[in-house]
């Protein structure tokens, strides 16, 4: 049993047409090797006994023409699941059973997918180390006590570990990508309104994006198809073409023009980044590409931009947990005395942190200097892609300044811990899509990442290079199943 | 208490002060679902049961523009002669209340879809144009109650996101009498329209009123303000001159008008400071990022003003120029949709002139004693006009039309068929007539012979006396047409 969950999406879709693999053997491995698991602290709800019923009903009737059939899969926390609890990694959602699903796990329902249960994440998808959940803190499966990223964290410690053969997670800031490179694992975020935010618990609006989490990028194209879709109940989904992304994998990117923006070489950087980063370059040009130098002159405004837009949209989206309605209340002598008790005990420090910021930078008298300015920065930080992606299809730079870093080792610095974002807040800024993917390892043997970054709607370009990288720079993730005894 | 003075002017002693009013009317979207969501938003349905998780805010779930409202708020801004704008934003207004389940109201604010315009007003002394700022659509909030429980505050979320439009009008009103007429102006176009059904009772129309006075003959505009969400034109009123008044006092007394927010206590009918300038909301608006700013073609609005209909105004030019009645006469027919509509379907089977008499007569009358809307008449417009048409072809009098009219109003029943069953046709056989009139001349020879003498006043008492032999069915013309040439 214990070597099903080795096996990588594709290659467990493939044995389960070919009927060699149930759908219930598959995902009572996947489902016991999660419960051998507990210690890495993945899940904040499970869905096992469901699950079970569920490939059951599977395998009675299977319906092979589906994408994903009979394939469990565990989600991210911020996704409501019908009937199943949702809590986005806050008290103040503890007892939250949604009477709806998100149209990206209904999309995966839809194409046969099983859903074995929901992953921890930072609270409100607010953090970059899985250290703001009210669910307590993840383990990297990589090493003991070490940071599995954020906001994604359950979902890449889940993955990486092999409790779920792919996942989805949600990327605001570098939520995806960032985790993903922690992990050794692929992650992409697409372009803003590829994946309807239906059903979604909100954080920053106009840059929170679902993507897939996935062990190599052939599984990435496929779960990509499985969740993108246009969505009549998201304003901001986009009514695009979208590829087959797994058929029209490729590696040939002959003549494909990848550029380095030469402000992504930041101070401080260590040596294995800009080795790893040289390694991708070389493996473009080996590859046929071409590889151009660019300039991306208003990164460094990104960071400060990216933490003014997010947590202003988060101050107004979190608005709803009051205590009136749903979820977490506590008792108050009347209604303001409620709203400040229920919001004081039901939020972390985190999601306070950002909502203070987010109401300062949108009060009267602020708003200008703040939001406003950052909306016009954010303009400018979008038109150095435009003027970059005149002249390349896409651009390569690492996705993380360092690598996974250990468990409280930046809690209590916020701003070295927003620091972690630098190379994939841009991106979201722009609404671009990105792909990240596992290259090397740092002098502790913890994994480093690659970042490509397409043009809107162009995940395609972004998947193939991907592919072609990782068909050659033989990377392997070197995981001893430390946790379990 | 309220003065219908031509000039609204607040005197004391011999210093007069003048009254600035503007309007910021809410008029809720004549519309089957709401502004961003599709519960529905009938009126007066069990609480909480037109709630969709939308409206209710839950985690994850988004706005999506219902695009009839956004025509409806296109319609009004025709009707406003406003300009519609090709791009507008929503924007989240930010406060917590129990009853704004998502913590934000969406409304419009730096850029909304409809921008200014102007409503004409049928002053006694004339024409008076009130200039509109801008029209901005908008969510509602869901209803607290508290005087169900002792206890606790119960939300009814049924009105959550219903679609309002709120109407900006310039400080142009000058007197309770101009708000009165501006308010049912609006109501007007608006129900020519079918962009709100007006119905003040039920809260589609109400507004918040912006009052400051200055004395009279000084240009600058004095401190404002503003009274929340009054729903009644008298309400408004009142509140306006107890709210006038008091700043007259304040300035009589040397003393400043402080901005601030105030309500109206129907109940002891005077304005209560609700909060000061200082503590006012900051309601940190910015765009929401869940909606894509609105942007409308030009074909689009094009589109929309081909289904505009004659709105109050043309049609009013229209009775005076074509059906040659007086502006008064006009003004009171075209007020309201439905009476224009029950107009225009009496004269065209019937006769105009007559047809304006017996409704802005005998009818609004009727319906008045009744309080009943002309929509709810007991009289169709079908049978007016044959009732008409029984008086022009001579069949009855205007006098014996009167009792019909009165028979009519008992299920609606058909003139012709009373004027017949109830032998109340009108004699106009000149023969007959002769006969009744030599009768009363032979009966009567002393007034005959004063008659006779010089006391003229006396032919209206041998009319009379015809009339009477007659039961009333006498033709009156013809009744003195031959009396004259008998007499004389």
């Amino acid at each position: 049993m214990s070597e099903i969950t080795n096996f990588k999406l594709c290659d467990l879709v493939d044995k389960i047409k070919k009927k060699e693999l149930s759908s219930k053997e598959i995902t009572e491995a996947f489902i016991n090797r999660s419960q051998k698991s507990t210690i890495l602290n993945s899940y904040i709800s499970d869905n096992f006994d469901d699950a079970i019923n569920r490939a059951k009903e599977f395998d009675s009737k299977p319906n092979l023409n589906k994408k994903i059939p009979g394939i469990p899969m565990a989600v991210k926390d911020l996704f409501c699941t019908k009937n199943l609890r949702t809590t986005a990694g806050s008290k103040i959602l503890e007892n939250f059973i949604p009477t709806y699903e998100s149209t990206v796990t209904q999309n995966i329902l839809d194409q046969g997918g099983i859903i074995i249960g929901k992953l921890n994440c930072d609270e409100f998808a607010m953090g970059s180390s899985n250290e703001t959940s009210y669910y307590g803190i993840v383990q990297n499966p990589i090493s003991e006590n070490l940071v599995p990223g954020g906001s994604s964290g359950g979902s890449s410690s889940a993955l990486a570990a092999k409790l779920t053969p792919a996942t989805i997670g949600t990327d605001t800031g570098g939520s995806i990508r960032q985790p993903a490179s922690f992990t050794g694992t692929v992650g992409l975020k697409p372009t803003y309104g590829s994946c309807s935010r239906y059903g979604i618990v909100a954080f920053a609006s106009s840059l929170d994006q679902a993507g897939p989490m996935t062990h190599d990028v052939k599984d990435c194209a496929l779960l990509l198809e499985v969740m993108s879709s246009y969505d009549a109940k998201d304003s901001t989904s986009v009514d695009f073409v979208r590829g087959n992304y797994l058929n029209d994998l490729s590696d040939n990117i002959k003549g494909k023009k990848i550029g380095i923006p030469k402000e992504y070489r930041v101070d401080g950087m260590p040596k294995e980044i800009e080795r790893l980063w040289e390694k991708g370059i070389k493996i473009i040009k080996d590859n046929g590409g071409d590889i151009i130098d660019i300039s991306l002159p208003n990164t460094n405004y990104a960071l400060p931009t990216y933490y003014i837009v997010a947590p202003a949209e988060a101050s107004s989206n979190l608005a709803r947990y009051d205590g009136v309605k749903y979820g977490f209340r506590s008792k108050g002598e009347n209604l303001i005395d409620m709203y400040e008790k229920t919001r004081s005990e039901g939020f972390g420090d985190e999601v306070k942190r950002r909502i203070m910021i987010g109401t300062y930078v949108l009060s009267s008298g602020y708003y200008d200097a703040y939001y406003l300015k950052a909306q016009k920065v954010r303009r400018l930080i979008k038109n150095d892609f435009d003027e970059a992606y005149k002249k390349v299809d896409a651009i390569l730079t690492p996705s993380t300044p360092s690598s996974a870093f250990k468990i409280g080792e930046k809690l209590n610095d916020p701003v070295s811990m927003y620091l972690n974002d630098i190379f994939t807040v841009p991106i979201n800024l722009a609404g671009l899509p990105a792909i990240s993917l596992p290259g090397g390892h740092d002098i502790n043997g913890f994994p480093l990442g690659l970042q490509v970054i397409g043009k809107a709607f162009d995940e395609q370009t972004i998947l193939n290079i991907a592919y072609s990288i990782e068909k050659n720079i033989g990377y392997k993730n070197n995981i001893n199943d430390w946790w379990i005894k | 208490m309220i003065k219908n003075n031509k000039e609204y002017l607040i005197k004391r002693d011999n210093r007069e002060y003048e009254v600035i009013i503007g309007l910021e009317v809410h008029a809720q979207v004549l519309s089957e679902s709401k502004l961003f969501s599709s519960s529905p938003t009938k009126f007066g349905s069990e609480p909480n049961t037109q709630v969709s998780l939308v409206d209710a805010a839950f985690p994850g779930m988004l706005p999506v523009i219902n695009e009839f409202c956004i025509k409806q708020a296109i319609k009004t801004g025709i009707g406003l002669n406003a300009k519609i704008n090709n791009r507008s934003i929503f924007d989240r207004k930010n406060y917590f209340y129990a009853d704004l389940p998502q913590g934000y109201q969406i409304s419009q604010y730096k850029n909304p879809i409809v921008g200014e315009g102007s409503v004409t007003l049928d002053m006694p002394e004339g024409e008076k144009k009130i200039g509109i700022e801008r029209l901005h659509l908008e969510q509602d909030a869901g209803k607290s109650i508290h005087d169900i429980d002792p206890r606790n505050t119960l939300v009814d979320l049924n009105r959550s996101g219903v679609a309002l439009m709120e109407i900006v009008s310039k400080p142009d009103l000058r007197s309770l009498d101009e708000v009165n007429a501006y308010i049912k102006k609006l109501r007007s176009i608006m129900r020519y329209l079918g962009t709100c059904d007006g119905n003040m009772q039920e809260g589609s129309l109400r507004a918040d009123v912006n009052v400051s006075v200055r004395k009279k003959g000084v240009s600058e505009l004095g401190t404002r303000c503003e009274i929340k969400n009054v729903n009644s034109i008298k309400f408004m009123q009142m509140a306006i001159d107890y709210e006038a008044n008091r700043q007259v006092d304040i300035l009589e007394e040397g003393g400043s008008v402080d901005q601030e927010t105030r309500l109206f206590d129907t109940k002891k009918n005077e304005t209560r400071s609700m909060r000061t300038k200082e503590d006012a909301h900051d309601y940190r608006y910015f765009p929401d990022p869940d909606l894509l700013p609105l942007e409308l073609n030009d074909e689009f609005i094009e589109d929309i003003k081909k289904d505009i209909p004659e709105l109050p105004d043309e049609k009013k030019k229209r009775f005076i120029e074509k059906f040659k009645l007086s502006p008064y006469e006009a003004t009171i027919l075209v007020s309201d949709i439905e009476t224009s509509k029950y107009f225009e379907d009496v004269s065209i089977k019937s006769d105009i002139k007559l047809a304006t008499n017996w409704i802005t007569g005998e009818l609004f009358a009727l319906l008045n004693d009744k309080s009943i809307e002309i929509t709810e008449s007991p009289i169709s417009s079908e049978n007016l006009a044959k009732l008409i048409n029984l008086i022009k072809d001579g069949t009855i009098s205007g006098k014996i039309a009167k009792t019909v009219f009165e028979m009519m109003v008992d299920g609606d029943q058909d003139p012709e068929k009373i004027v017949e069953e109830k032998g109340l046709k009108q004699q106009s056989d000149p023969k007959e007539l002769e006969k009744i009139i030599d009768k009363v001349i032979s009966d009567n020879p002393k007034n005959v012979e004063a008659y006779k003498s010089g006391k003229d006043k006396l032919f209206g008492f041998f009319v009379g006396q015809v009339m009477k032999q007659s039961n009333g069915k006498a033709n009156p013309q013809l009744v003195n047409q031959i009396l004259k040439k008998k007499l004389n």
